[in-house]
């Protein structure tokens, strides 16, 4: 009943068209955003910005890039955190080498090289499937592990070998403090979300999606795996460089190569599975539970202790982190393998319905 | 011509060493469809179980005698995996058959988290060790040929035998034995094993003892090599493009996969790493899998993948 | 099925409800000085980092419990469990530092350290970096509020080439010496002066990174069998320096040639291999026993109140937590002289103190310190205080001091710190500190 369409007829080809054809989709996007940007920086303190926005923000872009790859194409990747890297250094070598250049330029030149690596590593899953070609894809993490500590010219000489950056403008306004960070990054998301939103529900999309369903059969109607296959690791590999760059100029300011590690990229993988493949949604369900839950746990976990009397030491608070971790994620994918977004769905569905069971 | 010698001995030895962690995957892969993420945890949280074990046997049972503590603390620490492997099985993968390999992928991944947790949690985080008496200094043979003889690894010898030995005992298992047959047919095709009547839960359930055990020999070889502590599951990574190379479904493929991982990481670390500043064996082991796939999609000796239309 | 939905969305939405609860503005109590600790409880770097975790907080405990705090303003502190991964230790740094107007960190971990570095002049946080962190920072004329106080890594690299040297009979020329380090930040921090004095003095450098963790070995002691090296420096931190003593034991290389330093020479490292590593060495810039050790036994594990067990007390690990601590109270003492005693300290004051630590031998005895550390002063330009250490030598059960307190040589150091730190500053576009803000 809240969520009928009914009265809402489209009289244009473009009106039927539009990206939320639904008028309360619309309304609910739009006050969503409206909110992210008006009202969270008032009610936000810093730490809330620091520690859990700014990363929910920039996780959820690279989420979102890894779930174009794994949830609409299909391919497993587990290098996503290499991708990272290289769009990390690929922008820092920029900005440091090209001077007075633009932080949104050195943004996208890092995802442009993303894009390359991502390539040149996709290359194998034209022969390569399934489980087998989560290889190909930890071999890009390894080498990037290996090749931005080895390579000094990346990090530009600098003797221990991390990188940093400071001082950060766009379009003249500073981007220091959290609110800015915050604003910025929401920006850049959204922009990439709408992009992400109206690639995969076009005939790219639809060539992801069939290539995932059964891909003997795509090749038989005429998809091109080959196309199809790398145009889904080159969008992806953009975004989730866009992303790195972000992690690292933004959040981090000083980082090497470890806070791309091969953990990041389950990380991501988590974040896609857990939020839903193949559902834009869906992996800002994802990053939202992934970033809070460990911080949630150990807020929580010594109150609760202190309320029943039993002191919780910082080790076993991260064990437990672990174990609650663990276990939330073995129990959601029983209860719900499609994740976060078909509870949404379902309870879209159950809010058109209402007041009747089906 | 003896130092390449000694490496490529070397890298035998080291391959053997990651084909005995690459069997729990194989065995897993096999029997059940799961590529179980979680075998690196299981190895560090069977050689964390048997190194405490071992420690607290002689304080709490007053055993004095090494042997019998070691011995007993395998068994405890058996017994352990077993728990684990059945506790797995009751509460995770029974709700997820017939699922996706995404999802069980995912889920096995969660309970490298947990088992992770949990066995810190018990046994704690510092560095312990096993020592079931493995020679630790090295040996020199053909001093004859070479001069000052060739440096073979006595513990990494011990280690391939056990290694040899293991995957002969699973062979004959499979070949021999009423419940290696089961496990067989049901690798083969799940609905007809069920349909002539095979419980499916208990194989289920057998295979991860199995490999529980698997993972508790490698846990055993290598926590005595570098000391049990929590980078131990880490090895997994290591033992990946082993798996990969010799195709998930076969245990032969394991081994053979093993050395021939083994022998080119160390050799290219050894020889190709100078030149490129050294650090390169574990990319190198997996670009190494990556081309051998692209020649052989499924592995060496795994199943064909048929895509049926 | 329905029900078991049901059951997540409504958890989902009472998690995502709570988070919005997840607020840390609860100030410590006025009249107490905070001192966040951040630790790494858990993960590969685990033994190395407990008990120097311990001793951090024994010192602050025992502060409270001897002294009643300094100068009557209580000690508070709360630890935030790191697993030494960056991201985790910049959410403890950010969740921690809104509990008091300002407070010492101390993230034991070099990568957290250069994180941290951009974060906390913003935030008026100091810096101590004890024995890590960047070797340049030791210059405070760029570096403001980062503390390498006694002895960076180019200081520990130079002592253990004096030793080398020494041994040597000062002649160098033509050895082969092999850096064994952990590959990142913290491992590859001695090279720039390792290969200064490689240059000096005519020595073969050779470089064996290993990928952390560092479990597998196999193939760099390979390299050094071939190599032959005369002497090997082990840079490695948690497990990878046990894997390092078992594979030099396996490819049969003398561990009398093995020189650690400081993070590689401690108990955790050798108490797994035993005898066999007997003859290794390395660094140490912490003493023995003494009256604080006696004062901590005494004041705070007799009375149960030890965060680890008591046999840990004393050991190396432990006594460089212990003092780290002490560096740090001494900072806010240093800043209570001058900015009011008994008061709380802000981030600004205890930076003050902490440039113009004086611990000489007098002071250091009223404090009990006297034999665990040697002697420290910092300055406006020399945030590093000190720069010696010891060698002690494994011999199957315990470590035995067999050398002297050598200093490092800051002729060489010197030029090394000016150079990487003025190229800090200009790529961060800084102006070096003026001779009036040095005053102030």
């Amino acid at each position: 009943m809240f969520y009928r369409e009914n009265g809402q007829f489209k009289t244009s080809y473009k009106a039927d068209q539009q990206i939320f054809p639904i008028a309360q989709d619309r309304w609910g996007v739009l006050i969503l955003i409206a909110f992210a940007f008006l009202a969270v920086p008032f009610l936000a303190d810093e730490y809330m910005m620091r520690a859990i926005l700014i990363p929910f923000l920039i996780l959820a872009l690279a989420a979102l890039g890894v779930n174009i790859l794994v949830g609409y194409c299909g391919q497993i990747s587990l290098g996503s955190g290499a991708f990272m890297a290289v769009g990390a250094y690929a922008a820092f070598n920029c900005w440091v080498r090209l001077e007075g250049i633009p932080l949104i330029a050195a943004l996208l030149v890092g995802g442009f090289f993303a894009t390359l690596v991502g390539i040149f590593f996709g290359i194998p899953s034209l022969r390569v499937k399934g489980l087998y070609l989560s290889v190909a894809t930890l071999a890009a993490q390894f080498f990037c592990d290996w090749a931005f500590l080895r390579i000094n010219w990346f990090t530009n000489n600098s003797a221990s070998g991390t990188a940093s950056v400071s001082n950060l403008t766009a379009f003249g306004f500073d981007i220091v403090t959290p609110l800015q960070k915050y604003i910025f990054c929401l920006s850049v998301l959204v922009v990439f979300g709408v992009l992400a939103k109206n690639l995969v529900r076009g005939a790219i999309g639809r060539e992801w999606m069939a290539i995932r369903d059964m891909d003997v059969a795509a090749a038989v109607i005429g998809i091109r795996p080959m196309y199809a296959k790398l145009s889904a690791f080159a969008v992806s590999s953009f975004i989730v460089g866009v992303a790195g760059a972000l992690w690292a100029f933004i959040h981090l300011g000083s980082w090497e190569p470890a806070a791309f590690s091969v953990d990041r990229s389950f990380q991501l993988l988590f974040m896609v599975i857990l939020g839903g493949m193949g559902s834009i949604m869906g992996s800002f369900f994802g990053a939202a539970f992934i970033v809070v839950l460990p911080i949630a746990i150990n807020i929580f976990l010594p109150l609760l202790g202190s309320l029943v009397g039993i002191e919780v030491s910082t080790a076993a608070l991260t064990h437990a982190e672990q174990i609650i971790f663990g276990a939330l994620i073995v129990w959601f994918l029983i209860v719900e393998p499609h994740g976060l977004a078909k509870l949404w769905s379902v309870g879209k569905q159950k809010m058109r319905v209402w007041p009747f069971p089906h | 011509m003896g130092f390449f010698l000694e490496t490529l001995i070397g890298g035998l030895m080291a391959g053997m060493l990651y084909s005995l962690v690459a069997l729990g995957f194989v065995l897993i892969y096999k029997a059940s469809g799961v590529f179980n993420f979680a075998q690196g945890a299981m190895v560090l949280f069977a050689a964390l179980a048997m190194a405490r074990f071992a420690e607290w046997i002689p304080v709490y049972a007053g055993i004095k005698s090494p042997v019998a503590a070691n011995l007993i603390a395998f068994v405890l620490a058996a017994g352990v995996m077993f728990i684990v492997a059945w506790v797995i099985e009751y509460l995770v993968l029974r709700h997820l058959v017939n699922q996706e390999g995404t999802t069980l992928l995912m889920a096995t991944l969660g309970i490298t988290y947990f088992l992770d947790g949990v066995g810190q949690s018990i046994f704690g985080s510092d560095i312990y060790k096993i020592d079931i008496g493995m020679p630790k200094e090295p040996l020199m043979v053909f001093q004859n040929a070479f001069e000052g003889g060739l440096m073979v690894n006595q513990e990494d010898m011990v280690a391939a035998a056990i290694a040899a030995f293991l995957v002969a005992a699973l062979s004959l298992f499979f070949q021999k034995t009423t419940t290696g047959r089961a496990l067989r047919a049901v690798a083969d095709d799940h609905q007809a094993a069920q349909s002539i009547g095979i419980p499916l839960n208990r194989i289920c359930v057998i295979v991860w003892c199995v490999a529980g055990i698997v993972a508790l020999v490698a846990g055993m070889i290598w926590g005595s090599k570098l000391g049990v502590q929590f980078s131990l599951s880490s090895i997994a990574l290591r033992a990946l493009p082993v798996v990969i190379l010799g195709g998930l479904t076969s245990v032969p493929g394991a081994i053979i996969g093993g050395l021939i991982i083994g022998v080119g990481e160390k050799l290219s670390e050894v020889f190709l790493g100078p030149y490129v500043g050294g650090g390169i064996e574990i990319w190198f082991a997996y670009v190494l899998a990556l081309g051998f796939l692209l020649v052989r999609p499924q592995g060496l000796f795994g199943e064909k993948i048929i895509d049926r239309v | 099925m329905k029900l078991r939905q049901l059951v997540l969305a409504a958890s989902v939405v009472a998690a995502a409800a709570s988070s919005a609860l997840v607020s840390t503005a609860a100030f410590a109590q006025a009249k107490e000085q905070f001192f966040p600790v951040l630790p790494y409880r858990t993960g590969a770097y685990a033994p190395n980092g407990v008990p120097w975790a311990n001793g951090y907080s024994d010192y602050l405990r025992l502060i409270n419990a001897r002294d009643g705090g300094i100068n009557g303003v209580k000690i508070s502190s709360e630890e935030c469990d790191t697993a030494y991964a960056t991201d985790r230790g910049v959410e403890c740094y950010e969740r921690l530092k809104g509990k008091a107007k300002g407070s010492v960190f101390q993230p034991l971990s070099t990568g957290i350290t250069f994180a941290l570095t951009e974060k906390a002049p913003g935030d008026q946080n100091p810096l101590i970096t004890g024995g890590y962190g960047r070797s340049e920072s030791s210059d405070g004329g760029v570096f403001k509020w980062n503390f390498p106080l006694m002895g960076t890594y180019w200081s520990g690299a130079d002592i253990i080439m004096q030793f080398i040297t020494k041994k040597e009979n000062g002649n160098l020329k033509g050895k082969k010496i092999a850096l064994v380090y952990h590959d990142s930040p913290y491992g590859k921090e001695p090279i720039p002066l390792l290969q200064e004095r490689a240059k000096m003095q005519g020595y073969d450098l050779q470089l064996l990174p290993v990928t952390a963790p560092g479990v597998e070995q196999k193939a760099t002691w390979l390299q050094i069998r071939q190599a032959r090296p005369d002497y090997v420096l082990l840079w490695g931190w948690g497990v990878m320096n046990s894997a390092a003593l078992k594979e030099a034991v396996a490819t049969g290389y003398p561990r009398e040639k093995m020189y650690g330093v400081w993070w590689s020479a401690a108990e955790p490292d050798v108490k797994d291999v035993g005898e066999a590593a007997k003859g290794y060495s390395g660094l140490v810039a912490t003493g023995l026993g003494g009256k604080v050790i006696e004062d901590v036994k005494k004041f705070v594990h007799d009375k149960k109140q030890g965060t680890g067990p008591a046999d840990e007390v004393g050991t190396t690990l432990y006594n460089r937590g212990l003092v780290s601590a002490a560096l740090a109270v001494e900072g806010v003492r240093a800043a209570q002289d001058r900015f009011g005693k008994g008061k709380v300290m802000n981030g600004e004051q205890i930076r003050w103190g902490l440039e113009n630590l004086n611990m000489d031998e007098k002071n250091l005895k009223k404090l009990g310190l006297d034999s665990v550390m040697k002697p420290l002063s910092t300055s406006c330009l020399d945030h590093e205080g000190s720069r010696s250490a010891r060698m002690h030598s494994w011999d199957g059960k315990k470590w035995n001091y067999v050398s002297d307190w050598i200093e490092a040589d800051t002729s060489i150091i010197k030029p090394l710190v000016k150079q990487f730190a003025d190229k800090y500053a200009a790529e961060r576009k800084l102006t070096r500190r003026t001779p009036a803000d040095c005053q102030s």
